[in-house]
C-alpha cells in the first residue's frame, strides 16, 4: 500500500466528512489543550476509527517538510556491521512507521466474544510520561517538552538508534545520510537520524491541534490534560465495557487507547499477520524483524521500575560520605585532644 | 597495589564502561560479541550500572570532601584541579539522575549541556590525573615537613 496510490480516496473522504460537518467539535477542543498547566494526553476510541487514513495523510502533509532530505552517496560506514537505513525511495509506504511515515493505521481483524470485529488503530509515538528513549539518550537529543511531547532534534541526534533500542515499541525510525554526523566522523560514528511523531510541535506552537487529531472526521481522537484524558478514557472504557492500552505501559504514556477488545487478543492477531513492508528488510532499512515499524501490543512493564531506588541511593550517598568524613574527623580530633590532655 | 587503590581502579572501570556504554558503541564495535561481555550492549543493565557505581563514588566523593577541608591548605594546584573536575562531574552527573526522575524533565538544551559537560569532565580528569601522575605530582596532598 502506498501513500500515492490511497491519497485520492481518502481525500475525497475526508472532503465529504468535512462537508457533513463531523469534524467541527475537535476543532471547538483546540483552545482547551493546557488549561491546567498539565502535560497533555491523547485519548483515542479505536471503536469509532473506520480506517480511513486521513489521519495518516493529513500527518504527511503536515510535516512533509520535516522529512529527511538525505544526501548520497552515504558515507561507507565502518564496520560494514553498520546498515544503511535509507527510505528515500520509498517514502509512500504507510503500512508502518518509516522517517517519511510518523503515522498508520493497523488493521486487524479479530474475533471477540463470538463478534468479528474490524479494528482500525491509528499507531504513532506512545509519548511515554517517563520515555527511555529521552531519559536513555546519551546526546540530549531525545527530550520530553513540557506539554507532555517526546521530541527528537534532528540536527543533533547521530542516528546511533538507542532510543529505538530502548522504546518497548521500535517507534524512532532511522535515516541515514542526513545530520550531525556527516560533519563529525561518517564513517565511525553516528548513522543518520532518528525520526518519529512529535505530536505536531510546530502546529502546537501555533495553537493549532495536531494534523492527525484535526483531520479525522470520525472523531477518534481527543486531546487534552492527562487528568481528563484518563477520566475520560476509563468513563468510555466503563461504557464500551472496553479495555484501556496506555495507562500503566511503559510506566504510562500520554497516548491512551480504548477499544471493544481485549489488547491481548489484538496483538495476537495482529503478529499474525506479516506486514508488507516486511519485504523491504533486507539490510536497506536495517529492519528487525517482520514487524519492525509496527508497535506491539503488548504488556509493557516500568523499564525504570527500580530507578526511584538507585535514585534515592545516588541522592543520599554524598550525604552519608559526608556524614561518615565528619564523624571520622571528629574522633580524629577527640583523640588528638584525648592524646593532648 | 594496596586493595583499597585496586577498588577505586576497578570502580573506575566500571563507572566508565558503563559510562561510554551509554553510547551505542559496544555493539557496532563488535565488544559485546566477545563471550562474556553482551552486557556492555544492555543499555538498561549499563545504566543501573552506573547508578550503582555512581552512589559508591558519592559516598567516597563526600568522605574525601570532609577530610579535604580539614586540609584545604595544604592541597596542591594539581590537587585543586582534579578536585575541581571530581566536583563538575558529581554536579553534572546528579543532574543527570535528577532529570531521569519522573515527572522531572530539563530542557533538551540544559539536557546536553549537561551530557556534554560530564563526558569532558571526565575525559579532563583522566588526562590531569594521568599527566599528575607522569610529572610526579599525583599527591593531592603537600606533605607537611
Amino acid at each position: 500500500m502506498s501513500r500515492k496510490k490511497s491519497t485520492i480516496s481518502r481525500r475525497s473522504f475526508l472532503r465529504g466528512a468535512a462537508i457533513a460537518g463531523v469534524g467541527a467539535p475537535a476543532l471547538a477542543r483546540a483552545g482547551a489543550q493546557d488549561a491546567k498547566g498539565e502535560e497533555l494526553a491523547t485519548l483515542l476510541d479505536i471503536s469509532k476509527c473506520v480506517g480511513c487514513g486521513a489521519c495518516v495523510v493529513a500527518c504527511g502533509e503536515a510535516n512533509e517538510s520535516r522529512y529527511p532530505k538525505p544526501e548520497k552517496p552515504f558515507p561507507e560506514m565502518f564496520p560494514p556491521r553498520v546498515k544503511v537505513a535509507d527510505w528515500s525511495d520509498d517514502r509512500y509506504v504507510d503500512d508502518r512507521l518509516t522517517p517519511y511515515n510518523w503515522l498508520f493505521v493497523d488493521n486487524i481483524t479479530v474475533n471477540h466474544e463470538g463478534t468479528e470485529h474490524e479494528i482500525h488503530m491509528p499507531r504513532r509515538c506512545m509519548h511515554c510520561t517517563n520515555p527511555p528513549c529521552a531519559n536513555l539518550c546519551p546526546w540530549g537529543a531525545a527530550a520530553k517538552k513540557d506539554d507532555g511531547a517526546v521530541v527528537i532534534d534532528p540536527d543533533v541526534c547521530l542516528g546511533g538508534s538507542k532510543c529505538k533500542s530502548v522504546c518497548p515499541w521500535d517507534i524512532p525510525q532511522r535515516q541515514t545520510g542526513v545530520g550531525l554526523y556527516l560533519d563529525l566522523l561518517p564513517r565511525f560514528a553516528g548513522n543518520g537520524v532518528m525520526f518519529k511523531c512529535d505530536r505536531c510541535q510546530p502546529r502546537m506552537a501555533e495553537g493549532k491541534l495536531p494534523a492527525c487529531i484535526e483531520a479525522c472526521p470520525m472523531q477518534v481522537q481527543q486531546i487534552g490534560p492527562r487528568s481528563e484524558i484518563i477520566a475520560k478514557a476509563k468513563a468510555l472504557a466503563a461504557e464500551m465495557n472496553g479495555y484501556i492500552y496506555g495507562l500503566e505501559e511503559n510506566g504510562g504514556t500520554n497516548t491512551i487507547y480504548v477499544s471493544p477488545v481485549p489488547f491481548e487478543k489484538l496483538e495476537q492477531a495482529r503478529a499474525k499477520v506479516a506486514p508488507s513492508a516486511g519485504k523491504k528488510g533486507k539490510g536497506k532499512h536495517a529492519s528487525k524483524g517482520k514487524n519492525s515499524g509496527r508497535p506491539n501490543l503488548t504488556q509493557v512493564g516500568s523499564p525504570f521500575e527500580k530507578e526511584d531506588m538507585f535514585a534515592a541511593a545516588v541522592f543520599t550517598a554524598p550525604v552519608a560520605g559526608l556524614a561518615a568524613g565528619a564523624i571520622r574527623l571528629l574522633r580524629k580530633t577527640q583523640s588528638g585532644h584525648g592524646e593532648d590532655s | 597495589m594496596r586493595t583499597r587503590t585496586l577498588l577505586f581502579a576497578l570502580l573506575m572501570a566500571a563507572m566508565a564502561i558503563s559510562g561510554f556504554g551509554q553510547m551505542p558503541i559496544f555493539k557496532r564495535y563488535y565488544i559485546a560479541d566477545i563471550p562474556g561481555m553482551a552486557w556492555t550492549a544492555d543499555y538498561y543493565f549499563t545504566h543501573m550500572m552506573h547508578y550503582a557505581g555512581g552512589a559508591i563514588l558519592l559516598a567516597l566523593l563526600g568522605y574525601a570532601a570532609v577530610r579535604l577541608f580539614a586540609a584545604a591548605g595544604r592541597v596542591t594546584l594539581s590537587g585543586w584541579l582534579r578536585i575541581g573536575l571530581w566536583a563538575l562531574i558529581a554536579v553534572t552527573g546528579l543532574a543527570r539522575v535528577t532529570k531521569n526522575l519522573p515527572d522531572m524533565h530539563l530542557g533538551p538544551e540544559l539536557t546536553m549541556a549537561v551530557d556534554v559537560t560530564h563526558l569532558a569532565a571526565v575525559m579532563l580528569l583522566g588526562l590531569t590525573a594521568l599527566m599528575a601522575r607522569l610529572l610526579g605530582r599525583g599527591e593531592y596532598l603537600r606533605v607537611e615537613e
